[in-house]
Order: structure tokens, then sequence, then C-alpha cells
């Protein structure tokens, strides 16, 4: 997969000189290692800091909403499906898209890395196809990628991009995981009050600062319903209520249009894993209606049709 | 996600079907009375105005 760099600035270049797109999409080096950074770029002659690894973990979806130019941009799986739901909601036009495929054999999770060096510094991180060695002050460590991905990666299974102009390397083998709601499974079986303890205790340390909506492809809403002042739909303090108000109205806005890309997991300061929240949703719309968001540009999402034998064992 | 599911009733009501309609909120005001005050959701701090 570290290849892909290379090819992705090839592709960039092309593009852009050819005038086939006014804009590319994709990911710089951060200033730190494990860290990138979204980049927009429109010249020919700048597309050398186009970036690959496996730290690309941000969802560029999230830039595309109402813009008028052409537009190549770097998609993985998920991205590619977040790109596809933006399509089906009248955000962007397939026609303005160049979608430059990312197969994708997951990200690894920064987070998981760090705590491997006990809140030492990682000065540098050099990456081949199957591990990673970090470097720091006295430390040198070299790991296998796949036991540090992100928990959305370990249960993918859409590794490919669903759609796509160009492919930066072969398709991946998608995996054959035989249940990815394991830990979704485990809660449902919980009492009404073991799930409110549970959830009350995931959301404790939240600030409120909105990084995970901010990172999330599907806000974008002009006015978020927590910004609104008049009506003022939610208390803007740091109060449970409010709090877990918040949590509870972001994941249900992503029923049936969430594809776990872990961005709003990845975007928490305090490392909260809000995917607890839209993982059960995901299920329900997969086990109710049969639906994984973002696998067509044709299809409706399942909150925006009928159908006759539609699951309504809840209403009486 | 631990509401109590005493709180929350979804049915589909006719205008027509009003004896439908006075059975069932009878039956949510029952369980609901059963369930006891609310205690999930409820802002306890003063707010400020």
């Amino acid at each position: 997969m570290i290849a892909y760099g290379e090819k992705i600035r090839e592709i960039a270049k092309k593009l852009l000189a050819e005038e086939r797109v006014d804009l590319i999409i994709g990911f710089k080096q951060g200033t730190l290692p494990l860290m990138t950074e979204p980049v927009m770029i429109k010249e020919p002659e700048k597309t050398d800091q186009l970036y690959w690894s496996s730290f690309c973990s941000m969802n560029l979806a999230n830039y595309l909403p109402k813009r008028k130019e052409k537009i190549g941009i770097i998609a993985k799986g998920c991205d590619s499906r977040n790109i596809a739901v933006h399509i089906v909601e009248n955000q962007i036009q397939r026609e303005q898209l160049y979608i430059i495929g990312v197969p994708c054999t997951g990200m690894v999770d920064r987070r998981k890395i760090q705590s491997l060096v006990d809140g030492k510094e990682v000065r540098e991180a050099i990456e081949s196809d199957e591990e990673l060695t970090i470097k720091g002050n006295g430390f040198e460590q070299t790991v296998k990628k796949i036991d540090y991905l992100q928990d959305n990666c370990i249960t993918c299974m859409h590794r490919n991009p669903v759609i796509h102009d160009e492919l930066v390397g072969d398709l991946v083998e998608e995996r054959k995981d035989p249940d990815p709601y394991d830990d979704v499974k485990e809660i449902e079986e919980l009492a009404p009050n073991e799930k409110w303890e549970l959830y009350s205790n995931l959301i404790k340390d939240c600030t409120r600062c909105y990084a995970c909506r901010n990172a999330c492809p599907l806000c974008y809403c002009p006015t978020c319903f927590v910004d609104e002042a008049d009506p003022q739909w939610v208390g803007k303090s740091i109060d449970p209520t409010d709090t877990m108000t918040f949590h509870i109205l972001r994941a249900f806005h992503c029923a049936g249009r969430c594809t776990d890309c872990g961005a709003c997991q990845q975007a928490c300061p305090v490392d909260i894993n809000v995917r607890l929240f839209t993982r059960k949703l995901n299920k329900d719309a997969l086990e109710l209606y049969g639906c994984e968001a973002g696998l067509s540009i044709e299809e409706r999402p399942p909150l925006d049709t009928y159908q006759p034998d539609d699951y309504d064992k809840f209403i009486r | 996600m631990g509401i109590e599911p005493e709180r929350l009733h979804f049915s589909w009501i006719s205008s027509s079907e009003a004896p439908k309609f006075a059975e069932v909120a009878t039956e949510v005001i029952e369980t609901v009375r059963k369930a006891g005050p609310v205690k999930k959701l409820v802002k306890t701090r003063a707010e400020v105005v």
C-alpha cells in the first residue's frame, strides 16, 4: 500500500496538467509523525506535496458538499462510500468528480502506536508494506501494522472503493469476517439501566468540542442543531443531559448513512469511541432493511424509501 | 442506549379510530406511571438565563 503515493502524485499531476480537474483533494504529510493533513491542490507543479501512508485516516469526502469545481479526490473504500452518499443526497454531482480509488488494507491507529512507547515522543515513523518502525529518543521499535489497525478497519468489509475512475493499485481481497458486530450484540444483551450506565460513562469526558461532527462527511447542514440559537434545541453546556442529547441526535442523524469510516473516533481529542452509537444504527439498517450505506449511487437510503414489507413490529 | 422501553411507544392511528386512540393513550399513561418519575435526560442543574 506504501507504493500508492507515487502513483497518486502521477495521476494528480496528469489530471491537473490536462485540465481534466480544477482541484485535487488529497493528503499531505503532517508536521508530526503518525499524522497527515488534508490538502487541496490546484497547480500541477504542487502535486509533489501529495502523500500516502497508513495514517491517512481522515475522510476526504467531508470536503465535497456544494463544491462547484471539477474535483479529483483520493478515496479509500469507506471514503468512496461517503462520496456515493453525497451523490445520492445531491451534495455533489458524479460528473464533477474524478475519483482516484485506493484499495485499502486498513489504517493504523496512531493512538495504539503511541501507547506502545508509554508517553514518549515518536520522532520518526518508517513504513514498509507490512511493518512500521517508530523511532524516538532512546527507543526504536518495529511492529506489524495489521496488529495496530483502527477498530473500524478491523471489522471493515468494504476495503476496495465502490466507485472510482482510476485505481492506484490492484484491488485487495475483501475479508469474509463472519460477524463485524460482536461488540454491538454484547451491548444489546444488557438491561436498559446497564446500557444507560455504559453510554453515560462513555461520554463522561466529552467537552462538546464537536470534532466528531466536524470530521464526519455526513454532517453538512448549514446550521447544525447544536449551533442553532433560536430555537435552542439543546443546551450548550457540558451538563450530562445536554451532552447525551448531542450524542444521541448526532448518531441518529447518521442512521442508514454511516459508513463506519472512523473519522469521528479518530478526531476525538479525549478518545471517546463515538462509533458505539452509530454502529448499532448501522447494524439495524443492515438487519432490518438490508442496507449498507453508500454501496451504490442508484439506491435511495433506507430512511428515504418505503416498502410494504418494511420492519414495523414496534408500531401497534 | 438505555431509554426505558416503558417510555417509548409507537402507534399508527387514523383520525377515524377514536377508540384505538383512547386505548393506546390509556395504556401509555399506565406503563409510564408504573415506571415512575423520569430520572434520565433530566437537567438537574439550574438553567443559566
